[in-house]
């Protein structure tokens, strides 16, 4: 029973790079269809978080339950939205093209995307408004474009939950604004997203539910009960009162 | 063109191209140092196998020798990942080691025999053809030419069944490894290949040349396009353009075949850099002396547009009011009149309507950076192409 089982289920997950721990003993239980915003300061490993739960790093302790299965029985469940820094931008490749991968998952290996790839691509870029843009290389594109180009990747990998390491880095507001929207449409959609994000001020507006991690998990839950001055305080080691009262 | 000469051609064209395509992925991987790395450190590898088989174009030698290179990127990486020493450290570190380990042996016990480092290092592609593959006496042609083609097949294979996860893995390690395409199975897929092709190619053209003839084409080939199918298919033919167009010069010169080939790749590569059109030196010199003028023109239209009074206007007077010099006035002047973007009426310079409109739009992307606004002035601006 899919319905049942939390979209995503971390328990007492621990990685180290070198012997020193970056994510110590995480329990975090992400229901489905919320939006989740994972914050914390630099270092608080919530790019590892990501990358843990997707199986790019092996941790050292701990488990990851997608649906109550491992993630490698449901990667194709999963869409993944890497750092924009993460790649190198120069590579010899189109807009169209890079969407193009995120049908990679779905084809398994030495299988070539079609037709219907590339229709499933184009309809992702259009979402995202980067369609005239398809055929560009991408260095060419801006900061905010690259980022959209990244989102539509993750959209045609057709997922039930995305994970996204700070989507907003970067862009312009009005990327932004239209960045959020597609988030809270995959909400409706009854979609699980969950999003390093680094702006405190805009959480209450742009998610409903929150973790908050420095190292170790410090909350995590719905936006309206744990989003306050305690946590933050507790996650950043300094006073956030003014902060989120502007 | 006798019998030899074509066949050393033929060689030539194989191991160019052998060579071109591994080279790409290195290149885009910002590899390249690595092939120079196992280029050398195959040394001892080559050493072993020679000494249990007595064959310097044995199988077995082959892939011994190809172990030995993935061995290196497996220490290179050790070592790297003690967080110690940089990557090009680590690559220092490590193939002098192996390299003169096989210097050591061959000094010990080979002095007698035809594996010297001389040969080692430059190769010897004329000698190539005297070297014939024979099956119960029957001349089937140069071994080596077996044995590069042999490998390329094995390369191309290779490439044409796993392009994509080529592409992805180099482009994208994180989400290929979230999609079940594993970077590491790649990485190593790519530096056995790598290897192979370094140990085949080597015999006939030097372990220099091989590591010219893998990153050259690519880097000049990287110049050239935005599309990874055409830089493989440029990186190609820049190998075979080189490998021959070297081999004639040798024979002009009376000189080395494989010091001719790398002096014709360095050639080509510096052809491409000087004149490739986008990213070429000559079109970023020529990109960055637009991208002043175009500033030097919105900051007169900026001038024009917050100066109702004609005086500020009188085309005399431009040069002191914005304080530059004769010939970047009348340049900037030309620029905007040919742009329609102003008229002169009685030396007064007024701004048109495209003009204003101009001004407006760019003055708004410099305030909100929001580049949609500005898409279609791309095509026309240097300054607003990023």
């Amino acid at each position: 029973m899919m319905e049942s089982q939390p979209a995503i289920q971390i328990d007492d997950l621990t990685v180290a790079y070198n012997y020193k721990p970056v994510l110590w003993d995480i329990d975090v239980t992400v229901p489905e269809g919320v939006l989740m915003a994972i914050v914390g300061p630099n270092g608080a490993g919530k790019s590892t978080l990501i990358k843990a739960i997707l199986g790019i790093i092996d941790p050292i302790a701990g488990s990851v339950r997608v649906f109550g299965k491992p993630y490698k029985e449901q990667r194709r469940l999963v869409g993944y939205v890497p750092q924009k820094g993460s790649v190198d931008w120069d590579f010899p490749t189109t807009a169209l093209d890079v969407v193009m991968m995120g049908t990679y998952g779905q084809l398994g290996w030495i299988k070539r995307p079609g037709s219907k790839q590339k229709k499933s691509a184009l309809e992702a870029l259009e979402k995202v408004g980067m369609l005239p843009f398809k055929n560009r290389q991408i260095s060419q594109l801006s900061g905010g474009q690259q980022q959209r180009v990244f989102l539509a990747r993750a959209l045609v990998q057709d997922a039930t939950v995305y994970l996204m390491d700070e989507p907003f880095q970067g862009v312009d507001a009005t990327t932004e604004i239209a960045i959020i929207n597609i988030l809270k449409e995959l909400r409706k959609r009854g979609k699980t997203v969950v999003v390093v994000h680094h702006d405190l001020q805009t959480v209450p507006e742009y998610f409903d539910w929150v973790t908050f991690l420095n190292v170790k998990k410090i909350a995590t839950g719905p936006v309206k009960d744990i989003f306050n001055d305690d946590n933050l305080t507790k996650t950043y080691g300094i006073n956030y009162k003014v902060a989120i009262n502007n | 063109m006798t019998n030899p000469q074509i066949e050393i051609q033929v060689i030539a064209a194989v191991v160019a191209i052998a060579c071109a395509i591994p080279g790409v992925f290195l290149v885009l991987r910002k590899m390249a140092l690595i092939s120079d790395a196992i280029s050398h450190s195959i040394l001892p590898g080559l050493v072993l196998g020679f000494f249990l088989t007595h064959d310097l174009n044995s199988p077995i030698l082959i892939l011994l020798a190809a172990i030995t290179g993935v061995i290196t990127v497996i220490l290179v990486e050790a070592i790297q990942r003690t967080g110690l020493v940089k990557e090009d450290t680590a690559i220092g570190l490590v193939f002098p080691a192996l390299f003169s380990i096989g210097v050591i042996l061959i000094a010990k016990n080979a002095n007698d025999v035809h594996l010297d480092v001389d040969a080692v290092l430059l190769g010897e592609l004329a000698f190539a053809p005297f070297d014939r593959l024979l099956i119960s006496g029957i001349d089937l042609g140069p071994k080596s030419l077996w044995i590069m083609g042999v490998i390329l097949l094995i390369t191309i294979t290779l490439v044409i069944l796993f392009f994509k996860e080529l592409k992805i893995s180099t482009f994208d390690a994180g989400l290929s490894a979230s999609l079940g395409i594993s970077p590491l199975v790649m990485h190593y897929g790519l530096m056995s290949v790598s290897s192979v092709t370094v140990v085949g190619a080597f015999d006939a053209v030097g372990a220099i040349l091989v590591v010219a003839l893998m990153i050259a084409p690519a880097a000049a080939a990287y110049l050239l396009t935005s599309d990874l199918k055409k830089m493989l298919w440029l990186a190609i033919g820049f190998g075979v353009f080189s490998a021959l167009l070297g081999y004639w010069v040798a024979h002009w010169l009376d000189a080395s075949i494989s010091g001719s080939m790398t002096t014709v790749l360095g050639l080509v590569f510096l052809f491409v850099y000087l004149f490739a059109p986008q990213k070429g030196w000559i079109a970023v010199l020529y990109r960055q002396k637009q991208q002043r003028t175009e500033v030097s023109l919105l900051t007169f239209l900026l001038h024009l547009n917050n100066h109702s009074e004609e005086n500020e206007r009188h085309i005399n007077h431009l040069q002191e009011h914005i304080n530059w010099q004769r010939v970047r006035s009348k340049t900037v002047l030309d620029l905007a009149l040919k742009n329609n973007m102003i008229t002169i009426s009685n030396e007064i310079v007024s701004l048109t309507t495209k003009g204003k409109q101009f001004t407006e739009l760019a003055l708004e992307y410099i305030l909100t950076n929001k580049d949609e606004k500005i898409e279609p002035m791309k095509d026309d601006f240097f300054l607003f192409r990023g």
